[in-house]
């Protein structure tokens, strides 16, 4: 394993300790008695005591660490309150949605940026770069919540092509499923589309500028090998890098997104396990969300010394 | 995301500098947005059509006419009232949320940037530790312990513009330590404190201002998705994120309802971010030179 891995895995655990610490911190030691939360100010102190004991929140707060640290490793994320389910369950559940729809946003975000940032490139300061610029500044601008709801206006409610909200699952078949996450998958991806397309397009224009690529054409490689053989390679590091960013914000946007489309995804359980103050579903879904943040990162690093040769230290 | 920071002092006094400003199209589109924003927020202070909290259900979901410019929502309230009030919950998160990042992220920068060592290590790795939670995340784990209301969604999207700042400080301030002049403040027996206050703060300025716009527009669609949410600004306290969530529930009635606040959240973050480029450009010595 070379050094360059190494010393990232030594980060990436540390991250993930660190955000276990945060996360156990601010859901479960900052509230107090969270079984009083649960059941109100009325319950009789009997009733409170029991539920501490059921929950397993009587115990001290390190103890209560180690055993969530255990379960998350393990698997065993406890009980839900508001359920009355295993939340390792309910969380497998929701991502069988949640992930289909960050992966589709994450297609269509790069499809469309890949293309837009290279036709503008290939254009720099024509009219077909000045548009795609001007669209891209205006879809950054656009709450993606709102765009959602723009986008049921027009073809949920004016053209009936797409159901306004919901899910039937992917037992309904994988077309009736792509098809019920095609609208919020959109909403999700205009505005990382937007970014991305910038990026792409200015880190095309730098890698063109680079002498590398005049040698290329000097020794009579046409205009598109160039493009595809130097540039491209070349101007992909800073957009992996955002791409990486893009897919953790994207995981963060679903959290709004499924409530537009009421989609019953990882981000509306959180948000309905926040309404039934169910803190155990809420710490293991924030935990799960920031680890999956992390690790995409992570994963980002690794691609990002892969491409670029001059991040790779002498081992790897 | 530009790795390598330009960096360069204020240069609001420079000979010329407001003349190339106001020929440059991206800053006055921005600068004329964004001072619409703030004197839609001003202006609700002093005047409204009518009060934005009252409720009227005789005049619910009226068309626009002569008296309601945009008409009226599910409880009878003006639509351009609630837009104008609305513009006062963008701007206050805005500006504290970034201001919390800001003064918190730029202080770690500039101690990362004077100590280096193991100082800067550990203060990076807790920046890289703080973008393991998107705004979003941040507000959810705040309001699921205290509740829903303004004063988190400012915490929670100012937490999460910290280490931003704190990443941009310290690069840039890293570039302006190892110039010479850095060296002969040095020389002079400046201590680190006064030379981080006298000369490297002054010349991240412009670096850091275009920052705050950028972190200014992104606060404003953190707030409206938070709001949207009801996690944000609570009622009665009118606010676009909620207007919007109230208006998706009429989407068949009035379909308008939704347009409309969305528009005014698009033209605020379209405005800073403008105006971010603008100043980007115009704070930038590189494209000084070549005009």
């Amino acid at each position: 394993m070379s050094l360059f891995l190494f010393k990232r895995l030594i980060t990436l655990v540390a991250t993930l300790i660190g955000a276990s610490v945060v996360v156990f911190l601010v859901l479960e030691v900052l509230p107090g008695n969270a079984a009083q939360m649960l059941m109100g100010p009325d319950a009789s102190p009997e009733a409170v005591h029991a539920l501490a004991v059921k929950l397993g929140i009587d115990l001290p707060p390190l103890q209560r660490y180690g055993n969530w640290i255990a379960g998350l490793l393990t698997g065993d994320l406890g009980l839900s309150y508001a359920y009355s389910t295993p939340v390792a369950d309910l969380v497998f559940e929701r991502l069988s949605l949640t992930i289909p729809l960050a992966l589709m946003a994450m297609t269509i975000t790069t499809i469309v940026a890949l293309a837009a940032g290279v036709f503008a490139a290939a254009r720099h300061n024509k009219l077909g770069d000045v548009g795609v610029m001007g669209i891209s500044q205006i879809g950054i601008a656009i709450p993606n919540f709102w765009f959602a709801i723009l986008l049921i206006l027009l073809f949920s409610v004016h053209l009936r092509w797409f159901s306004a909200g919901g899910f039937p699952g992917w037992d309904d078949g994988i077309f009736e499923g792509v098809k019920s996450l095609m609208l919020p998958a959109i909403s999700l991806a205009v505005v990382q589309a937007a970014i991305l397309t910038r990026i792409t397009r200015s880190a095309v224009l730098e890698v063109s500028r680079e002498d590398f690529v005049r040698t290329a054409r000097a020794k009579g490689v046409s205009r598109r090998g160039t493009l595809w053989g130097h540039v491209l390679r070349n101007a992909m590091i800073p957009v992996i890098t955002v791409m990486g960013l893009q897919f953790a914000e994207l995981l963060a946007g679903t959290i709004v997104i499924e409530n537009v489309f009421y989609l019953p995804g990882l981000g509306r359980l959180i948000f309905q396990s926040i309404s039934n103050r169910d803190l155990i579903v809420v710490r293991n879904c924030v935990m799960l969300l920031a680890a999956m943040v992390v690790v995409v990162n992570f994963v980002v690093d690794l691609l990002y010394a892969v491409i670029d040769p001059r991040v790779k230290p002498s081992d790897i | 995301m530009s790795a390598v920071p330009v960096i360069a002092a204020l240069p609001l006094n420079a000979p010329g500098f407001w003349r190339r400003a106001a020929r440059h199209h991206s800053f006055v589109l921005g600068a004329v947005l964004t001072l619409l924003l703030v004197f839609t927020a001003l202006l609700s202070f002093v005047w409204t059509p009518f009060s934005p909290y009252d409720v009227d259900m005789a005049a619910k979901m009226m068309p626009p006419d002569a008296r309601h410019w945009l008409g009226t929502d599910a409880y009878g309230r003006d639509i351009v009232s609630l837009l104008l009030v609305g513009a006062r919950a963008s701007i206050a998160v805005g500006l504290i949320a970034v201001g919390i990042g800001l003064v918190i992220g730029t202080a770690f920068g500039l101690l990362a940037a004077a100590e280096r060592g193991w100082v800067e290590e550990a203060i990076m790795r807790l920046a890289d530790f703080g973008f393991a939670f998107p705004a979003i995340l941040s507000a959810i784990m705040l309001t699921a312990v205290f509740g829903g209301g303004m004063v988190n969604a400012i915490i929670a999207i100012g937490i999460y513009n910290i280490p931003t700042f704190a990443r941009i400080t310290r690069a840039s301030a890293n570039a302006v330590w190892s110039r010479e002049f850095i060296l002969a403040a040095r020389a002079c027996g400046k201590g680190k404190l006064a030379i981080t206050m006298e000369h490297v703060l002054p010349n991240i300025l412009s670096v850091l201002i275009v920052q705050a716009t950028i972190r200014f527009a992104i606060a404003i669609l953190a707030e409206a998705a938070l709001s949207y949410l009801g996690l944000g600004t609570q009622p009665p306290q009118p606010s676009w994120g909620r207007m919007l969530s109230e208006a998706q529930t009429l989407l068949f009635q009035s379909p308008m309802l939704a347009v409309y606040p969305g528009v005014a959240i698009a033209l605020a973050v379209l405005g800073l971010n403008l105006l971010g480029d603008g100043l980007s450009d115009l704070f930038d010595p590189r494209l000084t030179r070549k005009r």
